[in-house]
């Protein structure tokens, strides 16, 4: 028997938002023990920073220039490998449960496979289903979808429109009347994509996906081996959490972020630093990244948004920490605690008023790029508790888990499994990681790659629509940790660029095969 | 507004791409996730996998341009405007080229997502129907 594999994600998740990581807003005690229990890094970087190709990285153990989903709206192949169906045939039991996004969620025809299997209605806790070997779908025995609300096809959307149809006002509309990403403001500060929500907290997605996984492990038996990949929506915006929870941060009280500056000619000067469409975005003036309300303007945030925007997300925070100890919970009462490894992380993280911007796009800076991750293997392999300073990559995940199942990684999987501890990642060379950006966006084309050392984080803009090729940042993480000092040109770094180009020559030239890129599709 | 083009190289003679596309009720046949469709007059009414029903004002059905023209009369959107082009570049040899023009931009993107999918099935009935 291998070990059972828990597997825990959250959506947009900064690494600062956990007690353990110096959080201070949200309480995180469920995960702060873990990570005293286990493994926690402190440098982990998302392959993108964006959902659907860091998601496809997870799944297959690959950067998206291999895996071919190359920004939100590409479809991950069908065919393309996946961990889970390599634990399925190692027979493990192996389940899906939240959110998804391997493909778009944008599908008036019905046509991608997450969301016509989410409106066939199969399978459920209640109707279990699979179609033999491979499982539903990318090696899932067992799938039920949730997303950011309560539009579309998915099973927590159904639902709640079958069980609770008085509770759905209460949620933000992620989209407005033409599909863009809504801009409309709300709560007490008018912040985008915020919406005081009256949905009983028992009914939000956060505990919904809980208690269907707790279904889920309920039904598996002592001596099946099972991967669960349980997956909040949130903390990802909107943020609009239920409103019984909202005395738990008060957004008064809650302070700037470190690296929020507060005077608009202080954050001009930050943002002209850097490569040209850092401030194009703030003034309006470019929308690069569909996740971003392209009607609204970060230039207009206040600091008060700042405050209700960071006071809810550290909420949803809360609630997922919480549904998290209910899971393992079950866990325990299943006397199954000694032989579950857990592994915590999110997809890619927020820039949550940094540089006073908001939500995502072709930004590589620690916001968006430095990721909790929390690897606490099954406490019957005694390994010791560390912290892990060398940088790690999500890339990793896909071996890891196979570690875990006793397997070898099959020569598809690009990322090698996680270092235990810093002596491990000096013997295993982790020195770097590598993440990627392409986006092709009405006629807006942003090609970015960079790559993070233990010392320093170095970004190259290749040719496209806002950038010739010759723009990049490097920012020195130890005296800058901020990254508002843009080094690129500073003829005193110019070896240290030289090496890190260099190492994102070899990584684009990389071997092994490459997935055809796929078509962009849908919006996200 | 948003315009986008999606296009496919296809192993087969422009007459029998063209042959694939030109009756409107073919498009169930090629356009993934249309599961019905009604004509009357030049309006086409198409049914989506989730229900949605989409009318349609046929505009262009040229065989000697090989250019097929509609566009979206549903009040989801305020334009659309879309064609499908059959070029011959050579003996079993054509490009089709599925156009979209619609606002809201996102819809436009929606709707020409799907033409990739349709232009593959084309290409898959064309190729067949050259073999026969």
């Amino acid at each position: 028997m291998g070990r059972k594999i828990l597997f825990i994600t959250t959506d947009q998740q900064r690494y600062d938002t956990l007690g353990v990581n110096g959080g201070l807003l949200s309480r995180t005690p469920v995960l702060d023990r873990l990570a005293a229990e286990g493994i926690r890094y402190e440098r982990c970087q998302p392959t993108s920073v964006v959902c659907m190709p860091s998601r496809a990285s997870m799944l297959t153990g690959q950067y998206p220039s291999t895996h071919g989903a190359w920004m939100n709206g590409v479809t991950l192949p069908i065919d393309a490998p996946s961990v889970a169906e390599c634990l399925h045939d190692l027979g493990y039991a192996t389940a899906l449960i939240g959110k998804a996004h391997f493909e778009p969620f944008m599908d008036p025809f019905g046509r991608f496979a997450e969301n016509a299997l989410a409106n066939l209605g199969v399978p459920t806790i209640e109707e279990p289903w699979f179609d033999g070997r491979r499982g539903v779908h990318r090696g899932f025995d067992y799938l039920e979808f949730a997303t950011h609300g309560v539009m579309g096809p998915l099973h927590y959307a159904k639902w709640m429109r079958n069980q609770h149809p008085e509770a759905l006002a209460g949620f933000y509309n992620v989209v407005d009347g033409d599909l863009n990403v809504n801009a409309a403001g709300g709560g007490d500060t008018g912040a985008p994509q915020v919406k005081l929500n009256d949905v009983p907290r028992e009914w939000y997605h956060t505990d919904w996906v809980a208690d269907r996984t707790i279904g889920w492990l309920k039904a598996q038996s002592d001596d099946t081996d099972w991967f669960c990949w349980m997956s909040f929506p949130d903390p990802h915006h909107p943020w609009d959490p239920p409103s019984s929870e909202r005395h738990r941060v008060n957004w008064h009280d809650v302070p700037l972020p470190v690296n929020y500056p507060e005077t608009p000619t202080l954050r001009e000067s930050i943002l002209d630093e850097k490569a040209r469409h850092w401030r194009a975005w703030y003034d309006g003036r470019v929308v690069s990244n569909y996740e971003a309300p392209a009607k609204w303007v970060p230039a207009t945030m206040t600091s008060d948004q700042v405050r209700e925007v960071n006071a809810l997300n550290a909420i949803e925070v809360e609630l997922i920490d919480e549904a998290v100890g209910r899971v393992l919970s079950t866990l325990d009462h299943k006397g199954w605690s000694s032989e579950v490894d857990v592994i915590f992380t999110s997809d890619h993280g927020e820039l949550q008023g940094d540089f006073g911007l908001l939500f995502k796009g072709p930004y590589h800076v620690d916001s968006l790029m430095r990721l909790p991750l929390i690897w606490r293997p099954a406490p019957s392999t005694k390994l010791e508790p560390s912290v892990v300073h060398a940088p790690v990559s999500l890339v990793s995940l896909a071996a890891t888990f196979l570690s875990a199942a006793g397997a070898a990684a099959p020569s598809w999987v690009e990322g090698a499994v996680l270092p235990v501890s810093d002596d491990d990642a000096s013997t295993r060379h982790f020195e770097s990681t590598v993440t990627e950006w392409d986006s092709a966006f009405f006629g807006v084309g942003i090609h970015v790659r960079s790559i993070v050392t233990a010392h320093y984080l170095y970004t190259e803009y290749l040719p496209g629509t806002m950038h010739d090729g010759t723009e990049g940042e490097l920012y020195d993480l130890q005296d800058d940790p901020l990254q508002r000092v843009n080094r690129f040109s500073d003829p005193d770094l110019a070896r240290v660029r030289a090496e890190l180009s260099e190492r994102l020559r070899v990584h684009a030239e990389r071997p092994g095969d490459r997935a055809t890129p796929g078509v962009l599709v849908a919006p996200v | 507004m948003a315009s986008l083009r999606h296009e496919r190289r296809i192993a087969a003679d422009a007459d029998t791409v063209w042959s694939v596309i030109t009756r409107p009720e073919s498009i169930v046949e090629w356009f993934p996730g249309v599961v019905s469709c009604a004509i009357e007059g030049s309006v086409r009414t198409i049914t989506l996998a989730t229900g949605l029903e989409m009318p349609e004002e046929i505009l262009v059905n040229d065989a000697l341009q090989r250019r097929f023209a509609y566009r979206i009369t549903s009040p989801l959107y305020r334009f659309h405007f879309a064609t499908i082009d059959v070029i011959a570049l050579g003996e079993k040899d054509s490009l089709c080229v599925y156009s979209t023009s619609a606002e809201p931009d996102t819809l436009a993107l929606l709707i020409a997502g799907g033409t990739v999918g349709a232009l593959e099935q084309i290409k898959i009935f064309a190729e067949a129907r050259e073999q026969e």
